[in-house]
């Protein structure tokens, strides 16, 4: 398939325009004639090919990105990349990375560090937190493309106003349940991300950390402490769907749409599913802050950012397309119509966000106070030894669940730890 | 002077027999004995693809990690339980599928081939047919289970499954073992005992049994091998969610995804060293042979 002959003359012209020849030629091109090939490689995104129309006209010749679409779940996206990286393969350009993975990447020197120009521009406009995600030792590795906070998502007609804490949600679905009505508060509690991504927000929220700022050594503490107070008390009160130890974000979003939950903590996927499947549920389905220990809590952080592999051949046009696929109207397409938050903070307030983000004005104010997860090179070990620790929740007996804590994120950290 | 020149001849031939061999052997040595000893140095290392600067030599101090990893014998202990219970119900399964088969009077191809089905199906499409219909929601198998149960998600069932998903896919190949060694059995031997008034169970177990047994130690030493080495249908079943990750299972877990070269090669070297255990175990102890090699006892 490689070098086979592409039109020589008005190559550019044909790129530009014919996007649906382009389209069609795009598997079998290469780098020999014609503008350079960038591969980009991503998480399924229904509108992305969409954004990557847009790019390559723009681009006009100067190169033509090619979307390669990577498996659904988080854990083989990276596998994917990491798999290939380490094989130095030249076939990858742009790379969408889950936020918790800038470090791993950057640590190996798998992804090329953001300077000059194109550094300028990536952060010019992009709101702190998501640029932070995108940061490893102060140095920019990614342009940020998405981010994403989980909200409370309740229904008014069965909570009338939101508590704020953990607390205060256990003391609704109690009176719930004592009246007989749905009760139980969704919150993704199987053994996988979710459930680190749980208690890292509650640790936060407790005015803690996971790992020290550097990322160096484990931090935990009382804050750790009252975090898995509280995760053990929710599992064990009347809030607890019996499935709690098996629930992902999506269980918990169906769980809500079925009636059988109240309330929800989750991404804001969540306000446009409940829209089209159950709209008379829907007119009651409101919004608040993410709850914490004795006030509003810190909401966990999530998204996604773009970087250029060390072994892209070229990396010239890797950086531009990647300008070009998170520049302000790629992110408003994402927005709009794939739900994706931007990272760059006029965007909010860009054509059809009003009607596709009523919650906007919550998600920006959710960002300045997000709880990022740690900052490793090992943040996959991390969160697996954590999930596996904290499952199932119920179980946590806090003081013995920290200190075998302590000692498994350690040796993660020393890249002595065993993967179960 | 014929029988020397003969003798010399055979050993011209022989030689040349070793020539002729040597380009093989030598493809074999590299191809999987350099990965063996490549595995055994990796397991020497500090070698995380991560943190590539702090590669060091360090001895045997990743197979101390590894030996005191609660993961680890966790693992140990799945691959054991998985191995001895998937064998045990395949061996019996496959000597009553086997009788079946051998036994037959109708349609004797049709049912051997039948039989033969789930073996020709490829693991991992096999694999995750068991877990779509054991998929709350989705599966035809989980209809049956009270509402709200996801088995997969849970240690015990998910093993069951694991278990039930060996079973399936490798009985076939135990019975077609086993039937090789049903044709051992003279069939004068049997109308003897027969004829002495031995009843069906009796000539079953005190004359195909111990006739059988050689064949019966092979098939079960082939079997032990696959099994112990089971990384498929976990993979595809639960990928070792719920503490179900054999040794295959979490040796990748730590060399592909967590990248870790050196601990993931010291539990490549393990799992080497414990599937070479089993054949030792088997020849020296059981006395073990290929099927047919006693035949003239």
């Amino acid at each position: 398939m490689r070098n086979r002959p592409t039109p020589a003359r008005g190559g550019a012209r044909a790129a530009a325009g014919g996007v649906l020849v382009g389209g069609v030629l795009a598997g079998c091109g290469s780098g020999t004639s014609g503008p350079p090939a960038v591969d980009l490689y991503n998480a399924p995104q229904e509108h992305l090919a969409q954004i990557v129309r847009r790019c390559n006209g723009i681009a006009g010749g100067a190169y033509r990105i090619r979307l390669n679409t990577l498996p659904r779940g988080a854990d083989d996206q990276r596998e994917q990349l990491v798999r290939r990286l380490a094989a130095g393969d030249t076939g990858l350009d742009v790379l969408g990375l889950d936020v918790t993975w800038t470090a791993e990447l950057a640590e190996a020197g798998w992804i090329r560090e953001w300077t000059g120009a194109d550094a300028a521009r990536a952060r010019q406009g992009t709101l702190a937190a998501p640029l932070d995600t995108a940061l490893w030792h102060g140095r920019l590795y990614a342009a940020p493309y998405n981010t994403n906070v989980q909200l409370l998502w309740y229904r008014s007609d069965l909570i009338p106003s939101p508590p704020r804490t953990w607390t205060g949600l256990m003391a609704e679905s109690a009176r719930l349940a004592r009246e007989g009505r749905p009760a139980y508060g969704e919150v993704t509690g199987a053994q996988y991300e979710g459930l680190v991504v749980w208690f890292n927000s509650l640790v936060a929220s407790a005015g803690g950390s996971i790992l020290t700022p550097g990322g160096e050594h484990v931090a935990l503490g009382p804050p750790a402490l009252e975090a898995l107070r509280v995760m053990r008390a929710f599992a064990r009160s009347k809030a607890a769907d019996p499935s709690l130890s098996n629930t992902r974000e999506d269980d918990a979003r169906l769980a809500v749409e079925a009636g059988r939950g109240a309330y929800e903590i989750n991404w804001p996927f969540v306000y446009a599913s409940m829209v089209a499947n159950r709209p008379a549920m829907a007119a009651r389905f409101r919004w608040a802050p993410y709850p914490g220990i004795d006030g509003t809590g810190r909401s966990p952080l999530g998204g996604a950012n773009f970087a250029v592999s060390r072994y892209s051949r070229h990396p010239r046009a890797a950086f531009r397309a990647a300008l070009c696929l998170r520049d302000p109207e790629s992110q408003r397409v994402a927005a709009v119509e794939d739900g994706l938050p931007p990272t760059i903070e006029a965007v909010y307030g860009a054509p059809g966000m009003a009607k596709a983000y009523p919650m906007r004005q919550t998600i920006e104010e959710a960002l300045r106070t997000a709880a990022p997860r740690p900052k490793t090179p090992t943040y996959q070990n991390v969160s697996t030894v954590t999930a596996v620790t904290l499952s199932p929740p119920r179980s946590i007996d806090p003081p013995r669940t920290l200190r075998t804590l302590r000692s498994l994120i350690g040796d993660a950290l020393r890249s002595r730890g065993v993967l179960p | 002077m014929i029988g020397r020149t003969a003798s010399q001849g055979a050993r011209d031939e022989r030689r040349l027999g070793w020539w002729l061999c040597a380009p093989a052997g030598l493809v074999m040595l590299l191809v999987t004995g350099w990965p063996v000893v490549y595995s055994v140095l990796l397991s020497l290392q500090r070698y995380d693809l991560r943190f590539p600067d702090r590669k060091a030599w360090i001895g045997l101090a990743n197979y101390g990690t590894v030996l005191t990893s609660a993961f680890w014998w966790n693992a140990v202990g799945v691959t054991v339980l998985v191995t001895v219970v998937s064998v045990a119900i395949e061996l019996v399964l496959g000597m009553a599928i086997a009788l079946v088969m051998y036994r037959t009077l109708v349609a004797r191809g049709l049912v051997r081939a039948a039989v033969l089905i789930p073996y020709g199906i490829v693991t991992v499409a096999a694999a995750y047919g068991w877990k779509y219909a054991w998929t709350p929601g989705t599966g035809w198998l989980a209809g049956f289970l009270p509402a709200g149960s996801a088995p997969l998600t849970e240690r015990w069932p998910a093993l069951g499954i694991i278990i039930l998903a060996e079973v399936w896919k490798t009985t076939p190949f135990m019975s077609l073992l086993l039937m090789a060694g049903l044709a051992l059995v003279p069939e004068d031997t049997l109308k003897a005992a027969a004829m002495d008034g031995a009843s069906a169970w009796q000539r079953f177990r005190l004359v195909v049994l111990p006739l059988m047994a050689p064949t019966i130690l092979a098939a079960l030493l082939f079997r032990i091998l696959d099994a112990v080495r089971i990384f498929d249908d976990i993979y595809v079943l639960t990928n070792g969610a719920q503490r179900t990750s054999s040794v295959s299972i979490i040796a990748y877990h730590n060399l592909v995804s967590g990248l870790n070269l050196g601990i993931g090669s010291t539990m490549s070297v393990l799992v080497f060293l414990g599937v070479a255990v089993v054949p030792v175990v088997f020849v020296k102890l059981l006395g073990a042979s290929a099927p047919g090699q006693d035949r003239g006892r």
